[in-house]
């Protein structure tokens, strides 16, 4: 599996580090409450098909990225740096 | 059909001609008592002992592919009960006893070898934490013992005890732990099942589960709706999907994890044998294989492949261990699909919809816990309330923080078991 890191160019998957799903990014008010705490520290869709996770660029750029693939064929689609998804999503 | 010794022989001397089918193949009835989603080793045994220590026999276990072709059927087949924190303790104890008598309660041979597990440590650090952990063991009433480094070489002398960077400073033996032969553990639940009538229907995938007012009804399936008045989901890495069918989400990640297994070789590797400095362990076949194992791919997949990285990591973690190993030839490879919990312990629970109950969460280390997955959980189901040894497996634990079992005290999140 290789990575297209938009800094770096195509990478070996070995340079990044999993970091999870990309709800990482919708992180609560720290008051939301016991359900939306749980539902984004634990809960996940976990979807066999496409999904987006956070991958960390360790031992290149190191940036942060959100990586849309698909979990069955293992097949990346699309790569970004995760400060421009945040960005977009404010 | 009861197997013996007497029956081997006749069997023998007349051709093999008298044997029969293990299992029925019957069509679904339009309903049950209780309806177990998946024919996995965990199904199937939860489907067992619902009939066997219950009386609930007008049960059917639906299985999408076929019996034992799923995890069950594709392990390291490592069986043992080496656990520290209250919850796994005392469950593990409780599996690791029903699979010493499995063999006679099943009449069934699953080949349980206790040959003994060697978990290896290479510092100090690491020999006080197996010293706790042997003594956490012991306490709960199993077996281990606490080995310096001539104790290791006495046993397994060609280990590389004088690797410069990972030196072997001893091991915890769990001289109860051991292999079992993985399909006919699956093929005896199954068969034991049958035989007290459970229909086990293969080919039949569940499309759908059909709830009223919070209370569950049945299934829907490719083989038509079937109504039941108890639904189990014991779906392993499909546990996401099957739950999504009920409106639930569930604090898991399925995750690939690779297994190798080499040619054929004479008796070599008595024990089954973990590496404390890289994710390796080792036990030899019956027929000769080194299977062996690593750690997860660490990232998410339903592939039921890996990639190249893993598995170069578990080679050299190998080799460091044991170079005597590297002229085996890997014969095959093989990834499964792991439901993996944030604190990388299992779910068995009933869920906000009466009659639904979920066993999952198995993370890797599942084939041990089928007898006593089943037990409990067809504990849970029949009565209504949970079994003592697997009380502390609950779904809401995450939510509220209490009783959280991060064995590996890494954290209880994903992506960190």
């Amino acid at each position: 599996m290789r990575i297209d890191c938009p800094l770096c160019g195509a990478r070996d998957r070995r340079e990044f580090y999993y970091q999870g799903a990309a709800v990482a990014l919708n992180r609560p008010a720290p008051d939301a409450g016991v359900e939306a705490w749980d539902d984004y520290v634990h809960l996940r869709d976990n979807p066999a098909g496409e999904t987006r996770d956070l991958w960390h660029h360790e031992a290149g750029c190191g940036a942060w990225l959100v990586v849309t693939r698909d979990t069955v064929s293992h097949a990346v689609s699309r790569v970004e740096l995760a400060t421009d998804v945040k960005g977009a999503m404010a | 059909m009861r197997f013996s010794a007497l029956r081997v022989l006749r069997e023998g001397l007349t051709g093999n001609k008298g044997w029969t089918p293990h299992w029925r193949d019957p069509q679904p009835k339009a309903e049950y008592d209780a309806i177990i989603i998946g024919g996995g080793g965990h199904g199937l045994s939860t489907a067992y002992y619902l009939a066997k220590e219950h009386g609930l026999t007008n049960v059917a276990v639906l299985e999408k592919g076929y019996i034992g072709g799923g995890n069950v059927g594709r392990n390291t087949t490592i069986v043992r009960a080496n656990y520290g924190l209250p919850g796994n303790s005392e469950f593990y104890s409780h599996s690791l006893k029903l699979w010493e008598g499995l063999e006679e309660d099943l009449n069934y041979n699953v080949m349980h070898s206790q040959r003994g597990q060697l978990m290896l440590c290479h510092s100090d650090g690491q020999r006080d934490a197996f010293a706790r952990r042997g003594n956490q063991m012991i306490a709960q009433g199993d077996d281990a013992e606490l080995l310096d480094r001539e104790g290791v070489r006495r046993l397994v002398p060609y280990l590389d005890f004088d690797n410069t960077r990972f030196p072997i400073y001893g091991g915890l033996m769990h001289a109860r732990g051991g292999t079992a032969r993985h399909d006919a553990v699956a093929w005896g639940y199954a068969r034991g099942a049958d035989q007290r009538g459970v229909d086990l229907i293969q080919q039949c995938e569940v499309t759908g589960i059909d709830i009223e007012n919070g209370v569950v009804k049945g299934v829907q399936t490719t083989r038509g709706a079937i109504r039941a008045k108890k639904v189990g989901v014991v779906v392993a890495g499909r546990s996401s999907q099957v739950a999504a069918m009920a409106g639930m989400r569930l604090p898991i990640e399925s995750h690939v994890l690779q297994a190798f297994v080499t040619e054929g070789l004479k008796p070599v590797i008595d024990h089954v044998i973990s590496f404390g400095m890289g994710h390796f362990y080792i036990s030899q076949s019956d027929k000769g294989g080194l299977v062996f194992g690593g750690d997860l791919d660490f990232y998410s997949s339903y592939a039921s492949r890996g990639n190249l990285p893993m598995a170069e990591h578990v080679m050299e973690a190998g080799m460091t261990l044991m170079p005597m190993i590297g002229k085996a030839k890997v014969l095959r490879s093989w990834g499964g699909i792991m439901d993996m919990t944030p604190d990388g312990s299992p779910i068995i629970d009933k869920t906000e919809t009466e009659g639904l109950f979920l066993n999952c969460g198995w993370c890797y280390g599942g084939f041990k816990a089928v007898p006593g997955s089943g037990n409990s959980f067809a504990h849970l189901m029949a009565t209504g309330n949970h079994h003592a040894p697997a009380a502390k497996y609950r779904l809401d634990r995450f939510r509220t923080g209490v009783d959280l079992m991060d064995e590996e005290a890494t954290g209880s999140q994903h992506n960190l078991h």
